[in-house]
């Protein structure tokens, strides 16, 4: 991030796009909303699981025509939780 | 539902101020973007904060650079429905965002800003990417 405010009070990565890598085959696509002791709340999600093809290209394709939006709120548990990443940092 | 239009009328009135051109009917945008020649940036509003304190104030900052699309259109996602449902089947192929910046050239999309190239950014940094994308896809050939 660049330092930019985005939602002053919340979390910094509240209202971004992020992709969120779990220890598992699952990732997910969505907007980070917040975390608790429940998780990570993510809002308008995509999911990729190994079905949908190479990882990589899938989110390489999101990143740039955009999420297709399959939940409107996922929860992932905090330990499930391997890596966070704007999707605006992944390159087209 | 739309918001009440005295609340939007602002947010309106900052793209016609920096040269947008308001779509605010499924006939306008089939003229529009019917037949598209030449270069074109096609702003998907919001009420969002990241349309006020980012996308409209970055494309603000990027038309002043020398090369900058011929025409700026603008429709208003969640207040004139059925014009920007109409304007995102020119752009099909990527999902709706908004705020989001479409921009082509004879008809064709050469460029796309979806809103998570928007958000969390500083304006100056989403003009800054905008700029390159008009020197690359806008710039005339000498």
């Amino acid at each position: 991030m660049n330092g930019h405010v985005f939602h002053p009070g919340h979390h910094e990565l509240h209202g971004v796009t992020v992709v969120l890598e779990t220890g598992g085959p699952v990732t997910y696509l969505g907007r980070f909303d917040s975390q608790d002791d429940r998780g990570v709340h993510l809002l308008n999600v995509a999911i990729h699981d190994p079905s949908k093809g190479s990882r990589d290209e899938y989110i390489r394709r999101s990143a740039k025509f955009g999420i297709q939006v399959e939940r409107q709120q996922v929860t992932v548990p905090a330990a499930d939780v391997v890596r966070i990443t704007p999707l605006g940092e992944i390159e087209t | 539902m739309p918001y009440n239009p005295a609340l939007v009328a602002p947010m309106r009135e900052e793209m016609v101020r920096m040269g947008a051109r308001e779509l605010t009917t499924v006939a306008e945008v089939d003229a529009t973007l019917g037949d598209q020649r030449g270069t074109m940036l096609v702003f998907v509003n919001s009420v969002c904060g990241c349309a006020a304190g980012n996308a409209r104030p970055a494309l603000r900052l990027a038309l002043e650079h020398a090369v900058k699309p011929q025409q700026v259109v603008t429709v208003f996602a969640g207040q004139d429905l059925e014009a920007t449902a109409r304007a995102r089947q020119y752009f099909a192929e990527y999902q709706p965002s908004s705020p989001s910046m479409a921009l082509l050239r004879d008809g064709e999309v050469v460029h796309f800003v979806h809103r998570h190239m928007i958000e969390g950014r500083s304006p100056q940094l989403v003009a800054n990417e905008l700029v390159k994308a008009f020197d690359k896809h806008f710039a005339v050939a000498v």
